[in-house]
């Protein structure tokens, strides 16, 4: 947090993504300031879960840069990359729960592994994060024995486990109905306005967009990169292009 | 298709210089259809015809056949610069063309221009012959480099799930061990005694019986079952844990799937597959005891005393040391094609098929080298 003004967090630096020789995205450039929650919006399909993998390293670009706090990540080495995703939280659209294991051994998994806390306090921990998520009470339910809302709040439970300072969400309101994907929004904004966690969305619901998005990025599938930077309430206000236009008013024709 | 039914769906009348295709009848899914390039035959030749019209005056029920069908005849006049009257068709239907036409194909998304012919198939086989190899070598250095931090004590073992997996894979197969151990004892027996009969030597029986279980059949059965029980299950586990995105959860975590989930699951076989085999060849041994003391009519005494005769204890040591390695096989095999596996519910199945097939080739391959070596050796 001390760079906090001068140094972007997140920064991309001419990225290109690209399945084997199938080109998705080209050109990606933008940076996410501490504590910002950035909207990366675009049809579906267009490559948005795509570059999430990309940041957050489960996929390496084949042409330009991804920087943590200006220490880039792509050519970092394996201990120092490991190191930069223990600063992650990833919430994944199904939640990605380890089925074999109970709420509370998920949430309690990271903790195990990255902290000398005693059992009791990981036991402590674990059950406050759920109550964040208003799960307590649901520690010794295995994932399959819960709901897809209630399994994606345990996922972001899990998440927050370590206190990260990027916490990354894919779709987290696809499937959820509008009342649960409110609630989801309104925890978003929480644990930034508390933790100061910087965030990451990727998201098409447009309600999500305008309540939570501090800034957003638009991927244009069909030109294939980057077509627009911006607040999403300004980007509605006054769209730079056709596209965004179109995608922000859910499809009105212009008048 | 008899061609009195076609007549009855379509007929082409010319006007002048439009053609009509006059379509009625039953054009419903079920009901076969004539062939637009049957069709297309009667059409007159030459550029005596400049549009086609259509008409459905006539016509009962339709479903997507005609429209595809519709289609057919549209893209047969672009192709020819034909116009093709649309507008009398009923508004539904002209909705569902222009639907369908609205968006065009989308050319460059990669997957179209496959090519099927010898060559570009060989050439793919080679190069997923190629990326298996890298795969394998690539898991292979991973799963090294988690036993070099094991030996160097850096490893964290999650001891619960360790005893999970020991449970699951040893003391849940006990049964079908048994029941295979001691069939496989009975059949060395019995073939031991039929073919040793002929030349009246059936008192050698219990020697086959020990030489084979112990040196051989124990390890083998053993590990056969084990690869179809244990294999399997560990490739369609990880499989599925790759489908729902579970392995990239560890891997953000910053847990590298193969601390986690390979190394308890070989640690765990390595200890339980000697132990199974320790207990196949037990049950193996009784397995033979039985046939010949009920049915050849040998003592206990007798056949306990040929064993000691034709055995010693290292083919013991061998059967428990393919044991041990088959059970890194089995892991492997297992593992690595649970990592390998795609994004499908068929890729799941397919990852639990080929760690069963890889599983059961490695352990008849290393027998074969293990006995090969043990022969050179004079072991």
């Amino acid at each position: 947090m001390m760079n906090a003004i001068s140094q972007p967090k997140i920064e991309v630096r001419g990225m290109d993504l690209a399945y084997g020789s199938f080109v998705v995205m080209r050109d990606l450039k933008f940076s996410v300031k501490q504590g910002e929650i950035m909207i990366i919006m675009g049809g579906s399909g267009c490559g948005k879960s795509t570059l999430l993998k990309h940041l957050i390293g489960l996929i390496d670009p084949v042409r330009g840069d991804i920087l943590y706090d200006g220490v880039s990540f792509v050519n970092a080495d394996l201990d120092k990359k490991q190191n930069t995703l223990r600063t992650f939280g990833v919430l994944y659209q199904a939640g990605a729960l380890w089925s074999s294991m109970t709420l509370e051994e998920n949430v309690a998994l990271p903790l195990e592994e990255y902290t000398k806390l005693s059992s009791s306090e990981i036991r402590e921990i674990v059950s406050f994060k759920l109550s964040l998520v208003g799960l307590k009470g649901f520690e010794a339910f295995y994932p399959s024995e819960i709901s897809g809302g209630m399994r994606k709040r345990a996922g972001l439970a899990r998440a927050m486990a370590l206190d990260p300072e990027i916490l990354f969400f894919d779709e987290p309101s696809a499937g959820l109905d509008p009342i649960s994907s409110r609630r989801l929004d309104d925890l978003i904004l929480q644990l930034r306005d508390s933790l100061g966690s910087t965030v990451v969305v990727v998201t098409h619901e447009l309600a999500s967009i305008f309540a939570i998005g501090d800034n957003s990025i638009f991927l244009d599938g069909e030109s294939r990169t980057m077509t627009a930077m911006g607040n999403p309430n300004e980007l509605f206000k006054n769209p730079p292009n056709e596209n965004i236009r179109y995608f922000l008013s859910r499809g009105e024709k212009a008048n | 298709m008899d061609s009195q039914e076609q007549i009855k769906l379509i007929e082409s009348v010319r006007e002048g210089n439009t053609l009509t295709l006059r379509l009625s009848g039953d054009w419903s899914l079920r009901e076969s259809k004539p062939e637009f390039n049957t069709i297309k035959d009667t059409f007159p030749e030459g550029k005596s015809i400049q549009g086609i019209k259509f008409d459905v005056s006539q016509l009962v029920t339709w479903e997507s056949g005609l429209l595809t069908f519709l289609l057919k005849v549209i893209d047969y006049g672009k192709e020819r610069g034909l116009e093709v009257y649309v507008d009398s068709l009923p508004d539904n239907m002209q909705r569902l063309l222009r639907l369908s036409q609205e968006v065009p194909e989308k050319e460059d998304v990669g997957k179209r221009n496959e090519e099927h012919g010898f060559l570009p198939r060989l050439g793919k086989w080679g190069i997923s012959i190629y990326d298996g190899g890298v795969d394998f070598t690539r898991f292979f250095g991973e799963v090294f480099l988690s036993v070099l931090k094991l030996l160097s004590g850096r490893y964290h073992m999650r001891w619960g799930d360790f005893f999970v997996i020991i449970q699951e894979t040893g003391a849940k197969a006990l049964p079908i061990v048994s029941l295979i151990a001691l069939l496989i004892g009975l059949i060395v027996a019995f073939l031991g005694s039929v073919t040793l009969a002929r030349f009246g030597a059936e008192i050698y029986v219990s020697y086959l019986v020990a030489y084979g279980i112990l040196r051989e059949m124990g390890a083998i059965m053993t590990g056969v079952i084990v690869a179809g029980r244990t294999g399997a299950a560990f490739a369609a586990q990880i499989g599925t844990m790759k489908v729902t995105e579970e392995i990239d959860a560890l891997k953000t975590m910053g847990i590298s799937p193969v601390d986690f989930i390979v190394m308890p699951r070989m640690l765990a076989l390595i200890i339980m597959m000697p132990l199974l085999v320790l207990y196949a060849d037990l049950i193996g041994i009784i397995g033979g005891l039985l046939v010949s003391t009920l049915l050849l009519d040998f003592s206990v005494y007798q056949f306990l005393e040929g064993m000691n005769e034709a055995v010693a204890l290292p083919d013991f040591y061998i059967g428990l040391f393919k044991g041990t390695i088959f059970g890194i096989l089995i892991a492997i095999s297992g593992c690595l094609r649970g990592m390998q596996c795609g994004n499908s519910a068929d890729a799941v199945g397919l990852a639990a098929t080929s760690a069963v097939v890889t599983g059961i080739t490695l352990i008849i391959f290393a027998n074969a080298v293990i006995d090969w070596i043990a022969a050179i050796h004079g072991i």
